[in-house]
């Protein structure tokens, strides 16, 4: 006879699994320890398989994926360490402590290896801000919840991306990365090894806020958001900070077996994953851990996400050091449990056995191929009519939400503390922080959902090259990537089909350049229930580079008149899921940029020696608006005009609006006061490249020989691009 | 900025062994998040000790000079600085304030010393009420005090603000006060130290950044001054925040 059917997220065939697993029906609190556990947000059922297409290893990767993050060496004895993270469906019920929590999450994932954070990065998506109130909304608080969580924990915001599309209306895109910095000899690994060890339950107290929030991420958002409300976690950065100050001299005794963050699926996955990962077993007395609400029930206990709480793996010998150290900083520890050698996850309540299951069972959720259909409308659809304004164009693009200045949102976020930002957000293409050793580390993630949702394989690959350009423009060499990759219902075939190309995408990019992906985070079930609206494919790539000491800062701003103005790398026609299409022409078609890893690896190569040789003394990628932004761009932040004629551009058969607006990867613009040496150097790397023009006046002039395209005033540009987004917010 | 260190007053004889090394105690209390960054500003300074003092323990007499860092002591519940004030380390700070040692506070710290009472007034939210991180140009409108002797009137700094609650209020009366006595030490201004409302980041009384005690030993200020000791740090390529540590230490 069949059992009565569990209250769980599980299929029926997950449920059958379980049973015959065990052999017998799991209690009320095994149900809900699996549920946890198996949720996709936890488990990656439905992307695991698929994962091990990236390339995971290279001389300077430490720890790739599969911790709580990807730990890279930069020299001397230090190790660089990153992670990305996600908190979409807490953000569009709750966008204030979603976005926080998601801070106070990713900060966890980067203590809990034994690193100390060093800076913040958060990529967002909303709906259009123009016409959206909701929209507004969202972008008001989830930035302002960054911005507090932040900066009272005392990691600096350094870098990031912000997207407006409709099809994030409903589901707005919250992920927050963070970069921490550790001594190679102090990384702590998220095992249980010993038996006999003990596992101890630091930090905050646990509540009934976040219970069931794995599995509330890995459905669609039903019914009115205000019913999830309890599935939002409560953030306490004050709580973090001190977790922080805490562990980081927890860590620097080494007594320290094991570290581990509660996140998703709370203790669930905690304690299975330490277990499992040291092929061992633990022995956890419920009633031990300290609750905030009276009558909590174990089933609660075990699922509940409650914040800033870790667990600790201890040898007995030294838990008394450790503890003197919590003491201090009262941070609250209780000693819940033992690592044991039965493989078993052994879960008792004021004494009586209430969960009993092998580790492995709990933490390796059987995974899940889903079906694939290419949908109809991948690729098609008809190059638009243009209206030949080319100057209207340009400027309502640096007008664009998706393109003008950032400042409303980065001068909420403390940049600054630490004394590391050498470069700060809207000076650059990505951000530079000083390392202990001398060196120094760029930084910035990338995603261009427009692209993806048209071509979903080049869109994939096309997000870690942006975020490589933007580490290369400032002279950095790419060493590692993490990615996010967000998309609806993997059930769905057409859904499952964009993530199947997303991943080959940025897998064939990652092995071509090479650069290997060092962690990562998989989010489906990003769709609007009522509508089946599921967002554009949104793969996003964190890029680190490195830098050696002595190289000079350089910006995207033009310098000084005068100079040289050169385009490297060759432009198409590519104006498929362009901003010029998209924005001004509201076409969704065309061609979208292909990237090309051999290629575009010579061209970062050569910015890269251009920019360590001292004669670039401004660097900006073409990306978004494409080489008419760029440009302005620089005119903008240096506040100076330039004159460029397009005929030189390498490329094949351009129109004006395929010069300027393409958005074609592996492209830089330069500035340099020698222009001989930096023609010798190109001509010698083997890239394409084109002296454009000169920099001087304050207009910013477009030509094609003797036709002008395009000329305004630098004043026009920064009147269109300055303020688009603080006046919408205001 | 331009120094002539002809005419600097000399290394004041309040610090206690001006012969050997000035020692400072950067305090820290739960919740402070600069306070590293303050020792490490403080270390870039030669003939300068500086340790990191938790707000519980004894030796805070022990110095010649106290910093009381940014962050958000005890998480800024309450009221930013309000806890931090209660603190038994305020009493030890209110000793050596009244031996006439320099008493800095910075960001947090200037909110601590307000909400001790050491210094005047109220900071409220700014007026966007929204966080600001921005780099900011200051003009030294006192330089008798212990943090400005280094600089002259007039003289303008650069350096970082990064806050929430930093707008300046006090009574007219307060203010009136304030102003007579030259406590006003810095204001907001622009790159030619023209003091006006376009260069308030956040709607501040009279663009007021930083005011001191009536004998000038104690000055709280909402800009970074650690943020901005080192050239490599400052969009505009100078350390204008160690003029304030080296004034505070006498070191020319």
């Amino acid at each position: 006879m069949l059992s009565p059917v569990p209250r769980t997220g599980l299929s029926e065939t997950e449920v059958e699994t379980v049973r015959s697993l065990l052999g017998r029906e799991p209690t009320e609190t095994e149900w809900a320890v699996i549920d946890a556990e198996w949720a996709e947000h936890s488990s990656y059922k439905s992307s695991k398989a698929l994962l091990r297409l990236f390339p995971t290893s290279g001389p300077r990767v430490v720890l790739g994926p599969g911790y709580d993050a990807g730990v890279v060496d930069v020299g001397d004895g230090y190790v660089v360490t990153l992670h990305i993270e996600s908190h979409n469906h807490p953000s569009a019920v709750d966008p204030y402590g979603g976005a926080a929590t998601g801070i106070g999450g990713v900060l966890r994932d980067i203590i809990s290896v034994g690193s100390r954070p060093i800076a913040l990065l958060d990529v967002l998506r909303f709906g259009n801000p123009e016409q959206s109130a909701h929209s507004r909304w969202l972008l008001r608080n989830v930035v302002r919840g960054i911005a507090d969580y932040g900066n009272c924990v005392g990691v600096p915001t350094v870098a990031g991306d912000i997207e407006f599309d409709k099809s994030f209306e409903k589901n707005c895109l919250v992920d927050v990365a963070c970069v921490g910095v550790g001594r190679k000899g102090s990384i702590v690994l998220g095992e249980a090894k010993r038996p006999g060890d003990m596992i101890v339950l630091i930090g905050g107290s646990t509540g009934r806020d976040g219970v069931g929030g794995a599995a509330f991420a890995s459905k669609n958002l039903a019914k009115g958001p205000e019913s999830e409300r309890t599935s939002v976690q409560v953030p306490d950065p004050f709580m973090k900070k001190l977790l922080l100050d805490a562990l980081l001299e927890v860590a620097a005794t080494k007594l320290l077996h094991g570290m581990k963050d509660l996140g998703g699926g709370g203790l669930s996955t905690a304690l299975s994953e330490i277990a499992s990962k040291g092929d061992t077993g633990a022995d956890v007395e419920l009633a031990k851990v300290r609750v905030r609400e009276p009558n909590m029930t174990p089933r609660e206990i075990m699922i509940s996400e409650s914040q800033e709480r870790m667990l600790l793996v201890l040898g007995p010998e030294g838990s008394d050091a450790i503890f003197k150290i919590l003491d201090r900083y009262e941070v609250p520890h209780a000693t819940i449990g033992w690592v044991t050698k039965t493989g078993s996850l052994k879960l008792r309540w004021n004494g009586t056995m209430i969960a009993d299951l092998p580790a492995k069972v709990v933490a390796e959720a059987p995974l899940i191929t889903w079906g694939t259909r290419k949908p109809r409308s991948a690729g098609a659809g008809r190059k638009p009519r243009e209206d030949g304004d080319i100057q209207g164009s340009l400027l309502r693009l640096l007008s664009s939400p998706n393109i003008s200045s950032r400042r409303w949102v980065y001068e909420q976020y403390d940049h600054e503390v630490g004394l590391r930002t050498v470069l700060k957000p809207g000076t650059a293409d990505a951000a530079l922080l000083r390392l202990p050793n001398g060196s120094m580390l760029a930084v910035k993630a990338d995603g261009n959902s427009r692209h993806s949702s048209l071509d979903p394989r080049r869109g994939g690959a096309g997000c870690v090259a942006e975020a490589s350009r933007n580490v290369v423009a400032v002279g950095a060499e790419p060493l590692a990537v993490v990615d996010h990759l967000q998309f609806g219902d993997p059930s769905d075939e057409e859904v499952y089909w964009t993530f199947t190309e997303t991943v080959e995408g940025m897998s064939e990019y990652c092995r071509g350049l090479p650069l290997p992906v060092v962690g990562g985070k998989v989010s489906f079930y990003n769709e609007d229930a009522s509508t089946k609206q599921a967002i554009k494919p949104s793969p996003v790539a964190m890029v680190v580079g490195l830098l050696p000491a002595s190289t000079a800062r350089v910006g995207m701003g033009f310098g000084a008149r005068g100079e040289s103005v050169f385009v490297i790398g060759m432009t198409r026609a590519e104006l498929g899921g362009s901003e010029y299409y998209e924005e001004v022409l509201g076409a969704k078609a065309g061609a979208v940029p292909l990237p090309d890893a051999k290629m575009d690896s010579r061209v970062y190569r050569a910015v890269m020696g251009l920019v360590r040789a001292n004669l670039a003394t401004a660097v900006h990628d073409c990306s978004k608006g494409g080489l008419g932004v760029a440009v302005a761009e620089m005119c903008i932040r240096g506040g100076l005009g330039v004159v460029v004629d397009l005929c030189e551009i390498p490329g094949e058969a351009l129109s004006p609006s395929d010069a300027l607006f393409s958005e074609s990867h592996g492209r830089f613009i330069v500035s340099t006061k020698s222009a001989k040496k930096v023609s010798a150097i190109l001509a010698r790397s083997g890239v394409a490249f084109a002296q454009l023009g000169r920099t001087g006046g304050s207009t910013v002039k477009f030509a094609r020989g003797q036709k002008t395209l395009a000329a305004f005033g630098v004043d026009a540009a920064i009147d269109a691009w300055e303020n688009p987004i603080s006046r919408l917010m205001q | 900025m331009s120094l002539e260190s002809t005419t600097l007053p000399p290394t004041p004889s309040r610090l206690r062994c001006s012969s050997t090394r000035a020692k400072v105690a950067v305090v820290r209390f739960p919740g402070s998040n600069c306070d590293l960054d303050a020792v490490q500003a403080l270390r870039t300074l030669d003939s300068v000790k500086a340790d990191l003092v938790w707000h519980e323990e004894p030796t805070i007499g022990e110095y010649d000079a106290v910093v009381l860092p940014g962050g958000f002591s005890f998480g800024d519940y309450l009221r930013a600085g309000a806890i931090a004030a209660r603190s038994p380390a305020l009493e030890r700070i209110t000793a050596v304030a009244d031996q006439g040692l320099p008493v800095l506070g910075i960001c947090n710290g200037f909110q601590i010393l307000i909400e001790a009472g050491l210094l005047p007034g109220a900071l409220l939210r700014n007026a966007s009420l929204r966080f600001v991180c921005r780099w900011v140009n200051v003009r030294v409108d006192n330089d008798s005090t212990s943090f400005t002797k280094n600089m002259k009137e007039g003289d303008v700094l650069h350096l970082p603000i990064a806050h929430n609650e930093g707008r300046f209020y006090a009574s007219k009366e307060e203010l009136a006060t304030l102003n007579r006595e030259g406590r006003v030490v810095f204001r907001y201004c622009d790159g030619d130290g023209h003091v006006s409302s376009s260069a308030n980041p956040t709607g501040t009384l009279d663009n007021i950044a930083g005011i001191s005690n009536k004998r000038g030993n104690v000055v709280g200020l909402m800009p970074h001054p650690e943020r901005a000791t080192e050239e490599v740090l400052s969009p505009f390529g100078d350390s204008d925040g160690s003029l304030i540590f080296k004034s505070m230490l006498g070191i020319e």
